[in-house]
């Protein structure tokens, strides 16, 4: 169903008209509140005044992931303390986190958003939506269940895990709408069937896969097991969580709400937006943001935007599915992960070189399988296995504790790994994504 | 008298063990003992052999990780219970046994037996106060 259809199939000249009209109430509320963006406005001379349409965007500056660390926990919010209600923290791993704040109507708008997103996948109030997404500091869980609870629905918070009780509650509750991690949706099909329950004789019309990249390929395995429609959520905390873009029946690009979120494409080398269809960097700006608003902030994500006459009926723009990364980011298992990270903590232990590789596949359970091959440091070489196992061991330990997933640790011979005179070929992914 | 090991990193691969060896035949180095330590991803090969110093260059040069420990050659009776013996007192002892293998060498109705104890010197000094002979070299 379409839930807002003011807003979903509004017409483009309307729609910029109130996109220009909230930029200029975001940008002239940051001005006044944000320190950190008045500074920003103020190096490149500009000012609230100038803004006032849509197109004065490019004016503004940009925010990088960077600086929202570095501003960390409350040096970008634009409401006072208590008026917050929930926050949330970047997925991911130590350092400083990303802080995502919301006021009740941040709350109200996520849930807004998320809703369409629901609707977008063929949902109605009367289906029963069942969220595996993790609960907790991660975005996933409570915004997909803040979604699901205003349209209606009948909302089963089973979060991640524990996957045989997942299908008892499918079974039992008769979930039409499953919402997780694409990865875990094959892993449930693969338990099913060892549990003897048949996907067929199960309720699931649709699931909402996001967080992680997938493929075609994946898409339609998953739709032949879990007999069900698969659609592609987008989101991030920076934005607000899942509920930026979805998929709709269409299945050709995700409708972007963009009259909460407004998307650009930039070349990433010049900052320079580009016309529609170019591929470049994402780019978003909060329009109705209260908590955590941002300008143009760079997602770092490669797609393009195109508008067309969606079969769905919806105006809303549309992002490709996200065809790479401008850095070297790595999601795994939903995880972000820099390969910086591994040398980091490599450097940190002295048994071993900070030469390495990590080979990613996805094993048979369809879960990304994470081997780091480290070199060890000859001098700590010892004629004991247990001490090598020692040294393994304390490089699983140490990479559990930076990049929070388990990561298999394969001790090479030193200078076995091909060192390269360029930039060195750190990652080899075979996930086919 | 302490016994030199050369202790070689073998990665689980194809090929690596037979270049080990060829690398060692290659230098003029005559093996007497070998035992490998295998784990899911590497092994460890350990060697007793006539010139470990010469043995390690060579693997070293090769571009292998290998190392020279000093372990205990005992000679013991060959005849059944033998090696029980010397395990028996080591156990008695405190001297405590990460490893050990037998080697090539067996002549006069004696057995020679490599040990790697947690403790040399004294499994070395055990060894002499029971009369028991532990080999210098097998060169």
């Amino acid at each position: 169903m379409i839930w807002n259809r003011d807003a979903e199939c509004e017409s483009a000249e309307q729609r910029r008209l109130l996109q220009g009209y909230q930029l200029k109430k975001q940008v002239t509320h940051l001005y006044e509140k944000v320190p950190f963006y008045r500074k920003k406005m103020d190096d490149l001379g500009v000012g609230p005044g100038d803004i006032n349409s849509i197109e004065d965007i490019g004016k503004l500056p940009f925010t990088t992931k960077d600086e929202l660390r570095e501003t960390y926990p409350y040096g970008l919010l634009a409401c006072a303390e208590e008026e917050l209600v929930e926050i949330h923290t970047s997925s991911g791993t130590t350092g400083t986190p990303v802080l995502g704040g919301y006021t009740r109507d941040d709350l109200n708008m996520w849930g807004e958003v998320m809703a369409r997103c629901i609707g977008m996948s063929g949902g109605t109030p009367s289906d029963v939506v069942q969220n595996a997404y993790g609960y907790g500091m991660f975005t996933g869980g409570l915004g997909v269940h803040h979604g699901a609870q205003k349209m209606g629905c009948n909302t089963i918070p089973a979060a991640s895990g524990n996957t045989k009780r997942q299908l008892m509650l499918m079974r039992d509750f008769k979930s039409t709408i499953l919402t997780c991690t694409p990865s875990y949706a094959l892993y449930m099909a693969e338990v099913a069937k060892e549990m003897g329950i048949d996907f067929r004789e199960l309720h699931l019309k649709a699931g909402v896969f996001g967080a992680e990249p997938w493929s075609d390929n994946m898409r339609k395995e998953i739709e032949e097991k879990l007999n069900l429609q698969a659609f592609d959520i987008y989101g991030l905390t920076e934005i607000i969580g899942p509920g930026v873009s979805n998929e709709c029946e269409a299945h050709n690009g995700l409708h972007v709400n963009e009259d909460h979120f407004y998307p650009e494409i930039i070349n990433p080398e010049t900052g320079e937006v580009l016309p529609e269809g170019e591929k470049g960097e994402l780019v978003f700006t909060t329009l109705t943001r209260q908590g955590t608003p941002i300008l143009r902030y760079r997602t770092r994500d490669i797609t393009y935007l195109w508008h067309d006459q969606c079969s769905c009926g919806r105006s809303l723009v549309k992002m490709h599915r996200l065809l790479g990364r401008t850095d070297d980011m790595l999601i795994l298992r939903g995880v972000n992960v820099f390969p910086s990270q591994i040398e980091n903590v490599l450097m940190q232990i002295e048994e071993t070189q900070p030469h390495y590789q990590i080979v990613i596949d996805r094993d048979r359970s369809q879960l990304d399988d994470v081997e780091l091959q480290v070199e060890v440091e000859e001098s700590f070489f010892s004629d004991e296995t247990k001490e090598l196992e020692r040294i393994r061991a304390k490089i699983a330990l140490a990479m559990k504790q930076e990049l929070q997933i388990n990561v298999n640790i394969k001790l090479v011979e030193p200078k076995s790994i091909e060192r390269s005179m360029g930039k060195a070929k750190r990652v080899i992914d075979k996930r086919n994504l | 008298m302490k016994v030199k090991q050369l202790s070689v990193f073998i990665e689980n691969t194809n090929g690596r063990l037979a270049q080990v060896t060829r690398v060692m035949g290659n230098a003029g180095v005559n093996m007497r003992a070998a035992t490998i330590a295998d784990t899911a991803d590497f092994g460890i090969l350990r060697i007793i052999c006539e010139q470990p110093q010469e043995a390690l260059l060579a693997l070293k040069e090769a571009g292998f990780t290998a190392r020279v420990t000093e372990v205990i050659g005992v000679k013991l009776t060959d005849e059944p219970g033998g090696l029980a013996d010397i395990m028996e007192l080591f156990e008695k002892n405190g001297v405590n046994i990460e490893y050990c293998y037998s080697t090539l060498m067996c002549d006069q109705g004696q057995a020679v037996v490599i040990f790697r104890v947690e403790d040399i010197d004294l499994g070395l000094k055990i060894l002499g106060e029971n009369g028991v002979e532990a080999i210098a070299s097998f060169g």
